[in-house]
């Protein structure tokens, strides 16, 4: 057995847990177990210009590959500064494992430099946390902290580490734990069979069905069940917006996002629907719009790993309690052994329906106007065509936001990376980082707007320190868009400050730090400059275009209606 | 309605403040709490009251033991249970008073525990109901002070609470 610093442990373990990159910056507190990691080839380091990046570049990598993405951050501000990338992730159900340092355990509670309570900080915002207390424990404790963040319901972990925990010269036996030992807890490893049977039962006999999957099937890794699933039963399948790319967005099936900004069609069958399959979806307050008046006649079956999270908002008539991929695996093997299919008068019937909402212009119809101006929709489409729908996109928080997932087809999990609970702003840039970083031959997009892009535009300095060939796809409409729409619909037009004076030249802060800026105004430069930019695979390329101000994301729910009830454009209404 | 919630946690430093938290988060409302260990020094048993609608207890029980360190949880309010709260109450104990405070005490069960020449220490053991009433049957002007442990429960039968 070796004999090991607790700095030491932390890299070693690391190493051996399989990490290979993990997101920083150095402090005080840290010192030790910087100087470690200097020492450790396998474990590389990014070094963030903000704390907050480090968190947003760890999730991303979980989003992209359901692995816990690891933060180092010092004590006190390097803590706080970690808060909004745990929220973020917390929020989102994303794995993460937060290593904060902590004063020397004999100053805690003095106030010392440095300082801050983070357990009590962070702890509404984790899924568990630690403080070591002996190096020793270094080991066991970090082998909870991911096991915890990826298990189950994935969460944020935080580990706050003392300073005097991770002494050099102070030495302890060392082994990687294959195992973490936790007797209270114990995720659902399969749903209840008999509830499954009852769910298949419902879903053969109904008429007007619906599968509403979120991120939770992403999360569990289902999609192929879902998939599977859902043609199985020919019904329609509508995504939340973490749930896009769970169920192929091209497919015929797939009707679109629901809810606040959801599709014509699909809210219209959701609130049409006799049965709703929710699979890793929560019931959300951007989903449902009104909890009593959420879909009249349907009766709810909700598959979901974490017990709290059905019957929360709206009542499960059949709650199945489970890993979403088993769930659904065995649902797939009941309808089988039951051997029947749904009646096809009554599929056909609902198909027609469908159709009929869905109508000639597709799901997301908008005014494309005479192309004097660019409109917003019209660069993610092209984007979606440039890249043949197979990239990586992150966006940030707003109408560009709603417009990525409106418009860009995702056709695979894990491609959407996105703030959908906390709605961080800032959150797009660093996450798409970290995809690239992980993912240095796929084509990562950054879809933001001159608002949220500078909530972290400092990692364009980071971007160059590692050669993050990020694509940012800026849709600049000189005002923070969904604050000014909200304005514009229920505040008579009074725009307080919803627009930005002096914005900067994003060409020229672009080559400042060393990228490539291109500037896009005219609609015909759109398509060539795009694909210019994608074709420069090893550069980072700020592509600011200056979009539509005018321009509304629709359809729109209306505020304490049923999900039927929108805003389509600015003058009609459902 | 009242529940009387019942918890096994793991006996470590922040484990308290984690469940005391969820309920502050979440908009729940605690009632009155106890918490010491058990036989098993690496457990806690935690009682805690608390009034809702059967949707909002069902997702404070749920959230409860989502809580890595809650291992054990039951509503004791859901079966047959005892439940006893202490209380220890000082009682301006003069004149007349003196005496109608000693059989008051007599007839709650409870025990003077602490004399001065004006004042009585009474300790009360029961529900949370016959302490109220014992404060009422005394009157608030005669009390000096009280102080109460809140409510601890255990289930009635064969049902045990452990690991």
């Amino acid at each position: 057995m070796e004999l090991l610093s607790g700095a030491e442990m932390i890299v070693r373990f690391l190493r051996d847990e399989g990490v290979k990159h993990i997101y920083g910056y150095p402090g005080g507190a840290l010192l030790h177990v910087y100087d470690a990691l200097f020492k450790e080839p396998e474990v590389s380091h990014i070094l963030v210009r903000h704390e907050q990046a480090a968190t947003h570049m760890a999730d991303g990598y979980a989003r992209a590959t359901g692995k816990a993405g690891v933060v180092l951050v010092t004590s006190g501000p390097g803590a706080t500064n970690a808060i909004t990338g745990i929220a973020t992730a917390y929020m989102d159900s994303i794995p993460m494992v937060v290593l904060s340092g902590q004063v020397p355990s004999t100053s805690v509670g003095t106030d010392a430099f440095q300082e801050t309570d983070m357990i009590g900080i962070s702890r509404p915002i984790v899924k568990h946390s630690f403080m070591i207390k002996h190096p020793s424990e270094i080991p066991e404790v970090l082998k909870k902290a991911f096991y915890l963040a990826e298990s189950g319901r994935p969460g944020p972990v935080v580990v706050d580490i003392p300073k005097d925990m991770t002494t050099p010269g102070e030495k302890y036996e060392y082994t990687h734990p294959q195992k973490a030992k936790l007797r209270s807890y114990s995720p659902a490893l399969r749903g209840h069979s008999g509830q499954i049977r009852k769910a298949s039962e419902m879903l053969l006999a109904a008429k007007r069905p619906v599968i509403y999957a979120g991120g939770g099937v992403i999360l569990g890794g289902a999609s192929a069940a879902l998939t599977e699933l859902a043609q199985q039963l020919t019904a329609p399948v509508t995504n939340t917006l973490m749930g896009l790319g769970s169920y192929p967005g091209s497919d015929r099936q797939f009707v679109g996002m629901l809810g606040m900004h959801g599709s014509y069609t699909a809210n219209l069958a959701m609130h049409h629907a006799d049965v709703i399959l929710a699979v890793g979806a929560r019931f959300d307050d951007r989903v449902v719009n009104s909890a009593a008046k959420f879909c009249p006649s349907a009766k709810i079956i909700h598959i979901d790993i974490d017990p709290a999270s059905i019957s929360k908002t709206i009542k499960a008539d059949v709650p199945i309690v489970g890993p979403v991929d088993s769930v659904l695996a065995e649902m797939v093997a009941t309808l089988k052994d039951i051997g029947e299919a749904p009646s096809k008068e009554a599929v056909a019937a609902w198909w027609k329906q469908i159709e009929e909402w869905r109508g000639e212009r597709g799901l997301f119809p908008y005014e494309k106007g005479d192309g004097s101006v660019i409109k917003p929709q019209t660069v993610i489409e092209t984007l979606s065509q440039v890249t043949g729908g197979n990239a990586f996109v992150s966006s940030d928080v707003g109408q560009h936001q709603m417009f990525a997932a409106q418009y860009y087809r995702f056709n695979k999990p894990n491609r959407w990376i996105n703030s959908g609970g906390l709605g961080t702003m800032g959150f797009g840039f660093p996450a798409a980082m970290g995809v690239k970083l992980n993912f240095p031959d796929q084509d990562v997009a950054c879809v933001t707007g001159e608002g949220s892009i500078q909530m972290n535009i400092q990692e364009l300095s980071t971007c160059m320190q590692y050669g993050l060939a990020v694509k940012i796809v800026n849709l600049n409409n000189g005002a923070l868009g969904m604050v000014r729409q909200w304005q514009d619909m229920n505040y008579s037009s009074r725009h307080s400050h919803s627009y930005m004076e002096s914005l900067p030249d994003f060409v020229k802060l672009a080559e400042a730090y060393g990228h490539v800026g291109m500037r896009i105004t005219d609609l015909k430069d759109l398509q060539p400059m795009m694909a210019e930019a994608f074709a420069m695979k090893d550069r980072l390329v700020f592509l600011d275009i200056a979009v539509d101000i005018s321009e509304h994301v629709y359809p729109m729910q209306i505020k304490d209606g049923s999900m039927r009830d929108m805003w389509l454009s600015k003058t009609e209404r459902t | 309605m009242r529940h009387i919630i019942s918890l096994l946690l793991e006996n470590e430093p922040g484990a308290l403040s984690r469940v005391v938290g969820l309920f502050s988060q979440r908009n729940y409302n605690i009632e009155s709490l106890t918490v010491a260990p058990t036989e098993d020094p690496t457990l806690s048993r935690l009682t805690l009251t608390t009034i809702g609608h059967d949707e909002t207890i069902e997702q404070i029980t749920k959230n409860l033991n989502k809580l890595v360190e809650v291992v054990k949880l039951v509503d004791l309010s859901e079966s047959s249970h005892i439940e006893r709260e202490l209380m220890l109450v000082k009682i301006k104990a003069t004149g007349a008073q003196r005496a109608e405070v000693k059989r008051t005490t007599d007839i709650f069960r409870g025990q003077i525990v602490d004399v001065t020449s004006s004042v009585y220490t009474v300790q009360l053991a029961g529900t949370s109901d016959k302490l109220d009433s014992f404060i009422q049957a005394v009157g608030t002007s005669s009390i000096l002070e009280t102080v109460r442990s809140g409510v601890t429960g255990i289930a009635r039968g064969d049902k045990v609470l452990s690991v």
